[in-house]
């Protein structure tokens, strides 16, 4: 009884995906996927719409897929089911800085272009074809390091709320940080006290930014270079009351911050725009595809919205020179 | 009878003693742990951990586990905060009546997995707790309902209230334990959850309606996890498909088997749960004043689970001697 | 094998009126594995034109051998009346201490060595505290779960650590075709499925399972045999951990994270009686390949992961309620 129920549904379902599948098939424009980190990441909803603007102004299929969780093999079976699709272009955000080398080589070997977007496989750079950054990763310590100087009088206790230990991206803003607070003149009345890290989980940053304020009393601000991190800082300090105090800034998306902004709780923070890096990851693996783009390091292209794009040492492509500042006058503008 | 009750008593006190020397511990070492500041990171920490645990508890006591409770926190949460993000002029209250009979209808139909089709309640639960969080993903598009979409009411309640300005979520926590207490001590059912769970062959005997009782400690479960699934919602402000609630179960069976309920069924009390919560949220305050790198949790609280155990064992051991030696 | 199954089965019924013999062999969870097996590769087909290929479908099995192969174990350890959630975990850490031991300069062999001994020592800690202090396995080891995978993010941390290049691609090794992860999975269901169906020892360990009292009674050392089988996935889940590593090139500490369920999935589906004394290594055999190929099918045809979850927790639970209503109806 429960084989024949079993049977019927599995075939139902069969027959009418059957349907769609031949329809969807047989048109010879550019596939493109990208690859998030993980499904439900809100950050990439506004990438990938990034990319679906861009693959429709140029006339390509476009899916985005993502693993359920986001740890270090979860990408490998997705990339493989694309390199048996067939695929043109893999744009992915990749979990891991060296898991997945050897199905990256796999894909190139087939002729597909292999993108890191949103970040790089550190270290692995020849694992893949180029990789597409929001802005200069080089500068982001010194534009945060001045925005929390600004907002505190350049003077006082700082410090850094983390993601994991090993993130790659935010480690090498925080070493920008502190290079930035060791040579320059302007920040000698600033002290980085502590960085710790909350692993971009709510519950874990809420404590270490709870143990922060206990252990340094006379703490001034507060940098999370991570998503996670300035909301849960943020919503600490809120629920405490101590907006006055100890001023959090970072990086933020403005759709989890933009009530932290309008009661007070946050003066202003920093990203940049995920829309663009889609956008621009679209139009580069078009381009270099079709041999219109040459996939070279100083080589020049142009994007429409986004101007004349260079491609930077590393093979390394910014979207933007420098960060955007969120604040109460502008948050409404952003919708992502 | 009496000794099996003053080894209980025995129990609680050894974790409440466990609880202060570690808080002793730490505040030398760190005195501004020993302010009236970290009680209230530590309260402000606990409040889902002990509803589940309520609820948890119930279940292990009739001698079943309930590992899908993280998957129905995360469910409830999810629709409720749909709710709020699509209907707005639904008046907001209303999200705690349907995050926790979400919860309940959920946890029921765990409850007649079990008992209908005479399953193991923990491969039918590791069963939910996918399928639950997979039609997490599926009614939400994947997408996460943020912070703007959470009535600023709702939030204010993990932040204050009239009372001293201590946060309604304490408060509401609070009500679930004493209700727990209450409903295990003094109905008829709370006691048969009891006898049922020390022994289920007997149970029938005894007049007990052993369907009936199991559902509804899984109803309850599921419940709770709904309750506990808007209160995520107020606590941290936003609902995401993949996060909300995942690992959940795990913090709450260790607090759960920390606190003295034997996974064996038909023995533990409320009072040993909440002391396990407390404990587990000492910890977890305590470790990042430390400055103890957050890799470090989770190899604690495996410890903690197996080292509870072993007690558990040994308590029992005893509890056994020393009943045999009352007969002798 | 099927032999013997037979018997066993036959023993529960004594005192029933015989079955037809097309009933003894057809009715049996067994079959309803294979047929789910031919509908899921039709229903695969159909969803992605992409999906039958015989060098994908075996490419995407190497990138499940590693539960599979523990999985074939752990077969053995629910026909024995307990359970094992912490291999995935196992595996992490064998292979971080593996990985950590030979970045610190060990020599290859011996860092091996450490992976493996790793790995038994923890099926040694598991079997102690079920056998020797008589706690509840399930309990038991999703406390060494969580605990094992703690001690390998204390190892090592949040960074991936990197192995020789040597040592590199063992799933881009094939012999006569097969990648050797694949053939390491067929033998070993082989080796294990003849001794669980035509020795002794396996014969004992379904006795256990079915009454482990009634078995000591018979002489039956159900202890020693227990602690065997707990030793055996410790080794075999190191060995799977470092094969993962191979395949990676990089050892991290969510090596293998929720593989727990996929290994308890693939027993289930395969009709392994969750109360014990019942499965075969036939049925995980086929299940690894459903797994597989539902998994496989619904990735190459870009379904959200949402769908698969759902999928498998629903597979999960119809396993287990087809599998008691078989078994219920052949005892009757």
């Amino acid at each position: 009884m429960l084989r024949k129920t079993l049977l019927g549904l599995a075939a139902g379902v069969a027959m009418t995906t059957a349907g769609f599948a031949s329809a969807a098939m047989a048109q010879d424009a550019l596939k493109m996927v990208f690859i998030g980190k993980n499904t439900g990441n809100p950050y990439f909803d506004s990438l990938t719409n990034g990319f679906v603007e861009g693959c429709k102004a140029l006339g390509c299929e476009f899916e985005f897929v993502a693993p359920a969780t986001a740890e270090a093999t979860s990408q490998i079976p997705f990339i493989e089911a694309q390199i048996q699709r067939g695929v043109d272009v893999i744009a992915i955000s990749p979990n891991s800085p060296d898991a997945l080398n050897q199905v990256f080589d796999d894909a190139r070997s087939k002729g597909i272009l292999v993108l890191t977007v949103n970040g790089d496989i550190t270290g692995n750079e020849s694992h893949r074809d180029a990789t597409i950054l929001p802005t200069n990763f080089d500068n982001v310590g010194k534009d945060q390091v001045e925005m929390v100087g600004s907002l505190i009088g350049y003077e006082g206790e700082i410090a850094i709320l983390s993601a994991t230990t090993e993130a790659p991206d935010q480690n090498k803003w925080i070493e920008g940080m502190k290079a930035t607070l060791a040579s320059d003149a302007k920040y000698a009345k600033m002290k980085l006290v502590a960085t710790v890290y909350g692993d971009d989980q709510p519950e874990k940053s809420t404590t270490e930014m709870e143990a922060l304020l206990s252990n340094y009393p006379d703490l001034k601000g507060v940098i999370a270079p991570t998503t996670v991190g300035i909301a849960a800082a943020a919503q600490v300090v809120q629920s405490r009351g101590i907006a006055e105090q100890v001023k959090v800034t970072g990086l933020g998306l403005p759709s989890e911050m933009r009530d932290f902004v309008k009661d007070g709780t946050v003066t202003a923070f920093q990203l940049w725009s995920p829309y663009n890096e889609g956008w621009l990851a679209a139009h580069f693996a078009k381009g270099v595809k079709e041999g219109t783009i040459k996939n070279e390091v100083g080589s020049t292209f142009e994007v429409p919205d986004l101007g004349t794009i260079t491609i930077n040492p590393g093979n390394s492509i910014n979207t933007q020179a420098a960060l955007t500042t969120f604040n109460a006058g502008n948050i409404d503008d952003f919708n992502f | 009878m009496t000794t099996i009750r003053s080894i209980l008593g025995r129990r609680e006190a050894g974790i409440f003693v466990m609880i202060v020397l570690f808080a002793i511990a730490v505040g030398i070492a760190k005195p501004q742990f020993l302010t009236l500041n970290s009680l209230r990171i530590v309260l402000l920490l606990v409040p889902l951990i002990l509803i589940g645990a309520m609820g948890q508890m119930l279940v292990i006591l009739a001698r079943h586990v309930d590992l899908s409770i993280g998957s129905v926190l995360g469910f409830s949460a999810m629709v409720t905060g749909m709710m709020f993000r699509y209907h707005p002029e639904i008046w907001w209250p209303l999200g705690f009546l349907l995050s926790v009979g979400i919860g309940a209808g959920l946890g029921l139909l765990n409850g007649v997995l079990v008992t209908v089709f005479r399953l193991p309640a923990i491969i039918v639960t590791l069963g939910t707790l996918n399928l639950y969080r997979g039609l997490t993903y599926i009614v939400s598009d994947a997408r996460q309902i943020d912070r703007q979409y959470v009535p600023s009411a709702l939030k204010a309640m993990s932040q204050t209230s009239p009372i001293f300005g201590i946060p309604w979520i304490i408060f509401i926590s609070f009500a679930v334990v004493f209700a727990t207490w209450w409903f295990l001590m003094h109905t008829r059912l709370g006691r048969q959850i009891y006898a049922l769970g020390s022994n289920p062959v007997a149970a029938p005997l005894r007049g007990i309606d052993v369907t009936g009782v199991t559902l509804l400690v899984f109803t309850i479960s599921g419940a709770l996890s709904g309750l506990a699934g808007i209160l995520y919602a107020s606590r941290w402000g936003f609902v995401n498909p993949s996060n909300t609630g995942a690992g959940f179960e795990f913090q709450v069976i260790a607090a759960v088997v920390i606190g003295g309920v034997s996974i064996n069924g038909g023995v533990g009390t409320v009072l040993g749960t909440f002391f396990g919560v407390i404990l587990l949220g000492c910890v977890a305050a305590a470790l990042p004043l430390l400055g103890i790198a957050g890799t470090t949790q989770n190899a604690i609280y495996g410890a903690v689970i197996i080292v509870a155990l072993l007690i558990d064992r040994t308590v029992r051991r005893q509890g056994v001697k020393s009943l045999a030696r009352a007969r002798a | 094998m099927t032999t013997v199954e037979r018997r066993s089965v036959a023993a529960g019924r004594e005192s029933a009126p015989p079955r037809p013999l097309w009933h003894t062999v057809l009715v049996r969870p067994e079959t309803m594995t294979l047929v789910l097996l031919v509908v899921a590769v039709f229903a695969a087909s159909a969803l992605s034109p992409y999906f039958l290929d015989l060098s994908y479908i075996l490419r995407s099995f190497t990138l499940s051998a590693e539960f599979a192969i523990v999985a074939l174990v752990l077969t053995m350890i629910i026909i024995a009346g307990e359970i094992d959630l912490s291999p995935a975990a196992n595996m992490a850490l064998s292979a971080c201490l593996f990985a950590y031991a030979q970045a610190a300069g060990v020599p290859m062999p011996l860092a091996i060595l450490i992976g493996l001994g790793a790995g038994v020592l923890m099926g040694v800690l598991n079997g102690l505290m079920v056998i020797g202090l008589q706690l509840p396995s399930i309990i038991v080891t999703i406390g060494t779960m969580i605990f094992y995978r703690g001690v390998a993010q204390v190892i090592a941390g949040d960074k991936s650590i990197r192995v020789p290049d040597w040592f590199i691609g063992i799933n881009n090794v094939f012999i006569v075709g097969v990648p050797v992860p694949v053939v390491v999975f067929i033998v070993l269901s082989i080796v294990l499925g003849l001794v669980l169906g035509v020795t002794v020892f396996g014969r004992q360990i379904y006795q256990i399972g079915t009454n482990e009292i009634a078995a000591r009674h018979a002489g039956i050392r159900s202890r020693r045999i227990k602690m065997i089988l707990f030793i055996l996935i410790g080794f075999v889940s190191a060995a799977a951990g470092l094969m993962t590593a191979s395949r990676l090139g990089s050892v991290r500490y969510d090596l293998g994270l929720g593989g727990e369920l996929q290994m308890v999935l693939m027993a289930m589906l395969g009709g392994t009686y969750i109360f014990g004394g019942r499965g075969t290594i036939l049925g995980t055999f086929l299940a690894a390949w459903l797994l597989v190929i539902v998994s496989t099918g619904m990735t190459v045809a870009n379904l959200l992961p949402a769908t698969q979850l759902t999928v498998l927790g629903i597979l999960l639970i119809v396993s287990i309620i087809a599998t008691n209503a078989i078994y219920s109806r052949a005892q009757r």
